[in-house]
Parts: C-alpha cells; structure tokens; sequence
C-alpha cells in the first residue's frame, strides 16, 4: 500500500477500533450499573428482557432500552427555546467523544514496517486537550438548563455549571504534579514515563509518585462526571432529574450516554495517568524484568496483548469504581460540595505541587 | 428537672482520620462489595419475590378480588337484593335482577357485573350482603389486563372462582 494511503486506513481503523470499545463499554456499563446496584442494594436487578427466551442476566436490557429511546415521542416543550433545546444533547455528547482521541490504548506496534501510535491522536497537547474538551460540557449543561424554558433544568444546569467550574481548577492543578515527574503533556510520554520501578521494587506508576495528586484528580473527576457522591445537578428529590427534566426520547439517551462515555473515558484517563495506562507491572519490552533482577522471556506478540490487556483492565477496573462509589456514597449537601472544592482540595492541590516541586528540586542537587 | 426534657445523645466528634473520609469510604465500599458478592454467590438469599412466577403468601384475611359463592346444586347463591350495590361506595356494582325459576327463592342476578377498575375493596359489599353470597378470599388482587372491558367482572367470572 502507497504512504498516504496506509495512513488514512490506519487513522480510520484506529478510530473505528477504539469508538467500538468505548461505545461498547457504554453499553455494558449502563447494564453493570443497573445490575451491580441491584446487587448491591440486595435485590436481583433487571432480568426479563429476553431474545428467544434466552435472558443472559438481562444482558439485552440495554438494547431494549435503546429501541425503546428510538421509537418514543421526540417531544419539545412550548416554552423550550428550539434551536438550543436541540442543541444541548450534542454538546454534552461531543466533547466527551472528543475526549478518546489522546487516550492511548498500547504501545506502538509496527505493522508492514511503520511504527503506529495505538492511539488516535498523539498530540502533543495531550492533557491541556482533555482538559480543553471536558471543559466544554459545562456548555451542554447549562445550555440544556436554560433552554428547556423551566425552573428545575435552570436550577439543575446552574448547580452543575457552578460545581464543575469548581473543580475544574483542582482538577487541573492536581494534574500539574504528574507533569512535574514526568515532564511532558504528552499523554504517550507520560506512559512510557511510567514504565520504570521506583526504588527498584514498585513500578513507577503515577499512583505511587503522586498519591495525594490521586486522591485530588479522582475526587475531582467525579464532581466533573457528575457523578454520586457529587450528583446535585440530578438531585432527584430536589429537582425531578435536574438539567435533562424537560428532555425526553433520542435526546434524553444522548445525555445518558454522555454521562456515561464520561465514566469511561475518565476511568481510562485515570488509568493513563496514574496507573501506567499500557504499562504492566514489570513487563519490559523483551519481558518480565522482576525486582530480583531474575528475567522471564517473553514473546513481543504476547508483550502487546500483556499490555492492551493490563490498560482494558485498568479501564474496566475505574468505570466500575464509579458504579461501585455510586451505591456506597450518599450525596453531599450542595454547600459540602463547594466547600469541599474550594477550602480543601484547592490548597491541598496546590500543597502538592510545591511538594513536589520540593522533592524535585531536592533529588535533583 | 425540668418536666417532659428527653437527653437525646449526640453523636461522637469524629476523629481526624475519620473526618477525612477516606478510610470510612474504603471501608463502605467493603460493605456494598459484601453485599454484592453475596448475593452473586447465593442467589436464593436475595429476597425479591420474582412476581409472575412465584407468588407472594397473602395473610388468610387479605381482600382480593370477589367471588360469587354457590348453593349446593350450583345456581348463584345471591338473591338480587342491592344490599352490596348500595353499600358500595365506588358504586362499582351492577346488578339486574330476575325472577327465579326455583319456587323458594324469589330472585336471582341476571347480570352480576364488578368494575374492577373502579373497586376500592374496602370489603363493604362483603359485609353488606345479607346470605354470604359474596366473598373476597380469594387472596389474589385483579390481574392487569388490557383493555377496560375485561376488568369489568361478570357474573360468570365471579362465580367461577
Ligand atoms: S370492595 Fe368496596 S368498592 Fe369494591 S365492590 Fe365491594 S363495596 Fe364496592
Ligand atoms: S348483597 Fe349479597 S345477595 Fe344481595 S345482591 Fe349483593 S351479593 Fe347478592
């Protein structure tokens, strides 16, 4: 195949591949979601949609309510205004697609001699990217707040504008540790920056570098997510459903489904960043390269599935952390919330970054 | 003392670990993680009743759906009287009356209809009728249906129970 050809096939594939497991993950985690509550909450969860008689522990309940969001009533409030009410689904939706392409899924692979990134974009703004594109949810929020023309979405859609502006801040300055250590934005750097051990035992993953600046990032990734125990914008006692009340059918789902490619899509940021994305505990390029300097060989087809397995694990691991948080966490008072944001995790984000600037320096001398 | 003070106990101070959560969030997500697992393992401990399938044991008083009772050779054992259609505060029973065959008794219910839609079971009829003739022990509640008509019980439905 001719150069510019080639490309274009493997961009499109890359794209393809991982649209395919992020979507399909959304899709297994609204099942593991409504499951994995009902489990929890001692009950025995959806189990009665069936394909000829064949229930597979309510595994179809996620198609069913696909057609069921296909073919409801696409109904929009006289009091909505029309272009924005349409308009709010797609921008909640799109920045969290947008969201996959800096992610990277393994490590380079050389296919017909050409090295390609398994990563849709490594852009060499990597994180600010991120943060640049789930800053633009908030959009989709507020828009669907104000647009649906009724009292509890604008309550919901402020509540959640205000949260998230919150921490946003924490949330990036508790990223500014990781790029501290590893010294790049890249997201692909800052992986095979995690490949080396710390102290010759651990594997220097983000987690063990920056635990504090862990803590702070998953805190504060939750209250961008929206997520229990941050979920005031939804706050069903208080507010019907929050900023998507007035929305119904299609577009209802494409919230659903933003929230949802969120969890993924943050559970495999977390993992990049703190976890080693890619990187298997002690797996080198040729092998197992244990702590004892004993070495296991291992094949270089066998290294890559180690690896794309050890990230789908990761990701996996994250985006039931969130369900799992979900059902034991009950939600905070909306003054917690902000004073959580901004008297604790503000200054201890800060804390850490001349903490780290400290040891730095002093590892550096 | 002053009269009628009850000392309610305040809850401890947390301590510091404890105000900072993070250990009481490990250890909360241990539980659910318990609960889950659990049930995953014993399926027969979780204790929603799967509806169509099982059923659910109603106490030997509960109110359900009526029936009509019978008399020994099988005509209904109601005589027509309004007694439960005037008692009936949903007025949700219909009966037309008709002179009996047998010499003894001096009418029967030509129609015997129950919207079910519109019953309370308040058991009001029940009480009412003067033979006995209605009951509502059949310890089930109205099956869903669907349309309207099907839940307006007729005599024959009722008597068959
Ligand atoms: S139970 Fe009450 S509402 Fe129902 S038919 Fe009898 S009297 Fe009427
Ligand atoms: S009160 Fe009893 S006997 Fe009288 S009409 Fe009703 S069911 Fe029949």
């Amino acid at each position: 195949m001719t150069g510019p050809l080639f490309d274009i096939a493997v961009a499109v594939a890359r794209i393809a591949v991982f649209f395919a497991f992020c979507f399909g993950l959304v899709v297994v985690m609204t099942w593991v979601e409504r499951k994995g509550a009902a489990y929890i909450q001692d009950r025995r969860g959806p189990n009665r949609a069936d394909i000829f008689g064949i229930r597979a522990w309510g595994l179809f309940h996620p198609l069913a309510d696909a057609l069921k969001f296909l073919f409801k009533e696409d109904f929009i409030p006289d009091n909505a205004h029309r272009l924005f009410y349409q308009m709010a689904p797609m921008f909640s939706l799109a920045p969290a697609i947008l969201g996959i392409a800096v992610i990277p899924f393994g490590p380079d692979v050389t296919v017909m001699g050409r090295r390609i990134a398994l990563q849709i974009a490594d852009l060499n703004v990597g994180i600010l990217y991120l943060f640049a594109v789930s800053g633009m949810t908030v959009y989709g929020v507020v828009l669907a707040g104000w647009a649906s023309g009724s009292k509890y979405p604008l309550l919901g859609g402020l509540r959640s504008s205000a949260q998230m502006l919150s921490y946003e801040v924490s949330m990036g300055l508790s990223l500014i540790g990781i790029f501290m250590v590893f010294e790049s934005v890249r997201m692909s750097q800052i992986v095979t920056g995690q490949g080396g051990l710390l102290f010759g035992v651990l594997p220097k993953w983000g987690v063990f570098v920056q635990p504090l600046g862990f803590i702070l990032f998953l805190v504060a990734q939750y209250a961008e997510a929206n997520r229990t125990p941050f979920d005031l914008p939804e706050g069903e006692s208080e507010l019907v459903a929050g900023y998507h009340t007035e929305y119904a059918s299609f577009k209802f789902s494409m919230f659903m489904m933003a929230e949802y490619l969120h969890m993924v899509v943050g559970a495999a940021v977390v993992a990049t960043l703190f976890f080693g994305g890619w990187q298997f505990p002690y797996l080198g390029d040729a092998g197992f390269l244990l702590p004892g300097g004993s070495t296991v060989a291992v094949p270089p087809a066998l290294v890559l599935l180690l690896r794309i397995g050890a990230f789908v694990s990761k990701v996996l691991f994250f985006a039931w952390l969130y369900v799992w948080i979900r059902w034991t966490i009950p939600r905070l008072r909306y003054d917690q919330v902000m004073r959580l944001g901004w008297k604790v995790m503000l200054p201890l984000s800060l804390l850490n970054i001349f903490a780290t600037g400290l040891i730095l320096l002093l590892l550096n001398k | 003392m002053t009269i009628g003070v009850i000392k309610v106990a305040r809850p401890r101070k947390m301590s510091f670990p404890e105000s900072l959560y993070l250990v009481e969030i490990v250890k909360g997500l241990g539980v659910t993680m318990g609960h889950m697992l659990s049930n995953i393992v014993r399926q027969e401990g979780i204790k929603t009743i799967e509806y169509p399938e099982v059923r659910r044991e109603m106490p030997p008083r509960f109110r359900g759906r009526h029936r009509l009772m019978k008399r020994e050779d099988g005509t209904p054992r109601c005589v027509a009287c309004y007694c439960c259609a005037t008692a009936c505060p949903a007025k949700c029973i219909t009966i037309v009356a008709g002179e009996s065959p047998d010499p003894g008794v001096e009418k029967y219910p030509v129609r015997f209809d129950i919207d079910m839609l519109r019953c309370v079971f308040c058991g009001m009829c029940v009480e009412a009728c003067p033979c006995d003739a209605i009951r509502m022990d059949t310890g089930w509640f109205t099956p869903p249906d669907d349309t309207r008509e099907k839940l307006i019980f007729t005599i024959d439905t009722l008597l068959e129970k």
